[in-house]
């Protein structure tokens, strides 16, 4: 079992870091994260259970399931977000490019880099758009050219022409959908390798949602996405695997099935995700 | 969590595919005891009723895309109204090729038929069986009894090569009874096309079933191009 130290040293969002060996190591094959008998306890509660999965690179895995079912919580273990919730433990692995994330001789700060994270609700910092971007390049050292590495996540993240004019209002002008997007350049600025999104279309309309969606499918040649959504439309659309997690009745969570997203849409292999995917689910 | 709404919308189409379905059976017997009793008043019938068969399939299809279109159907929700599209499209092909023998019945007016009437009763017979036992697969959601559909199309092809040959005997034969000997065959590839269209259900309740889409339509024996 290993422990993970609650050091909260991290802002919530995708911090920079200098690149260390200990995450350039080679992967495992296809798979850039490798979970292994993953559990994960809130003091003496336990949120999971039993976690065994292969996340494949470029990919876009969708963790789906109901309310209290621990896929936030797994999302959370990619790049030990959950270190900053006091009393949170982890146990079994989670293999990041045959890292063990959870091995002492891991910094959770330099995790953060190649694993970037973009949240339900907008999180913009209370700056300018390109302060916003600049800012974990800023706080890496970097020395390139910040007009280019500001202007080239932008434009990943589908933003650049809405906002090329604007560069210096503030973030917090945008509307809900493009807080987004400038949040997703934020993660896109420092090069993560993995992007986590923890519902990050619930709190905008249809358009928006959509834009994201399309932006996903764009980012996925370059990074791999990882996107818990209540949204299983949105799933459907936007992954290639999906994953779905239950609560037992010991209210831990658990994984029920993981697969190719159209074989779970059109014939999961069992009931139980069969029930929550028709909206049978009791 | 029930879906009351969604779930009895379901039961409703299956229904309403099946009362196709006993549509399509009994223009099938009609059209072929028409033919066999030259009786051009039912064959008339029978040709007025596919309209309804037309209508009825149209329903279903618009009611499957209503519910695609409100629900979100998923995993065998969706299998269910899939293969519902599809059966109920094969179905009303079935009841054209019923709607097609009485055509020939009409064409051949008072003309009694080239030679007696056994291969083609058979076919019917064995047809007409293939058309209920898809559906029973179908309501049962019977993959077994969905096979024993594709087995019996080898028989009803085999049948059909044995019309085709004699009557091709019969052309070169004699020229003149060319045109006879045509409408029978015509009737033969009806029958022969309801039966392969019968395996197509069959084949879309092992989709319902499992998820996957087989091909049971194996057989080689038709010597015709399908229309």
């Amino acid at each position: 079992m290993v422990q993970a130290n609650n050091n909260g040293d991290s802002t919530a969002e995708a911090m920079p870091a200098e690149r260390g060996s200990s995450t350039a190591s080679e992967g495992t094959g296809d798979a850039v994260l490798s979970v292994k008998n993953l559990g994960v306890w809130y003091g003496a509660f336990r949120a999971v259970r039993d976690i065994n999965m292969q996340v494949k690179r470029n990919t876009v895995l969708a963790l789906i399931g109901p309310s209290g079912c621990g896929k936030s919580t797994v999302l959370r273990c990619f790049n030990r977000m959950n270190d900053l919730v006091p009393s949170a433990r982890v146990e079994g692995e989670v293999i990041y490019n045959g890292v063990n994330l959870y091995a002492d001789s891991t910094d959770a700060t330099e995790i953060r880099s190649r694993v970037g994270m973009v949240f339900q609700k907008p999180n913009p910092f209370p700056k300018s758009i390109f302060e916003n971007v600049a800012f974990g390049l800023r706080v890496n050292g970097f020395k390139g050219n910040m007009q280019e590495a500001v202007e080239r996540s932008l434009r990943q993240a589908a933003l650049w022409e809405e906002v090329k004019d604007r560069l210096n209002a503030s973030a917090q002008a945008l509307s809900g959908g493009q807080q987004q997007r400038l949040c997703i350049a934020r993660a896109l600025a420092v090069e993560p390798d993995v992007v986590l999104m923890d519902e990050p279309c619930s709190a905008l309309d249809p358009i928006a949602t959509l834009a994201i969606e399309d932006l996903i499918r764009q980012l996925v040649t370059k990074y791999t996405i990882i996107i818990v959504t209540h949204n299983m439309q949105q799933a459907a659309r936007v992954s290639s695997e999906t994953a779905f997690f239950m609560v037992g009745e010991d209210r831990a969570g658990y994984l029920v099935e993981m697969a190719a997203t159209d074989q779970i849409f059109t014939n999961p292999r069992h009931e139980q995700t069969e029930a929550y995917i028709t909206g049978r689910f009791s | 969590m029930p879906r009351i709404d969604f779930d009895r919308d379901l039961r409703q189409l299956q229904d309403d595919l099946l009362f196709l379905g006993s549509m399509v059976e009994k223009a099938i017997a009609k059209a072929l005891d028409a033919f066999k009793r030259r009786d051009l008043v039912v064959s008339e019938q029978v040709l007025n009723e596919d309209t309804l068969i037309d209508r009825k399939r149209f329903q279903i299809e618009e009611k499957v895309i209503d519910l695609i279109a409100t629900q979100q159907p998923l995993a065998r929700d969706l299998r269910i109204l899939i293969t519902v599209l599809h059966v109920a499209v094969e179905l009303e092909r079935m009841g054209d090729y019923a709607e097609g023998i009485a055509k020939i019945s009409l064409r051949m007016g008072d003309e009694a038929p080239l030679k007696p009437l056994i291969d083609i009763p058979r076919m019917g017979e064995l047809a007409a069986v293939m058309l209920r036992r898809s559906l029973d697969a179908f309501v049962n959601r019977d993959i077994v009894g969905a096979e024993g559909v594709s087995r019996a199309d080898d028989e009803v092809d085999a049948l059909y090569e044995q019309v085709y040959r004699e009557l091709l005997t019969f052309m070169i034969e004699d020229p003149k009874k060319v045109q006879r000997a045509t409408f029978l065959l015509w009737v033969a590839h009806d029958l022969e096309r309801i039966a392969d269209r019968a395996t197509n259900i069959a084949e879309r309740v092992v989709f319902l079933v499992t998820g996957k889409l087989v091909d049971m339509n194996t057989s080689n024996t038709d010597p015709t191009p399908r229309r």
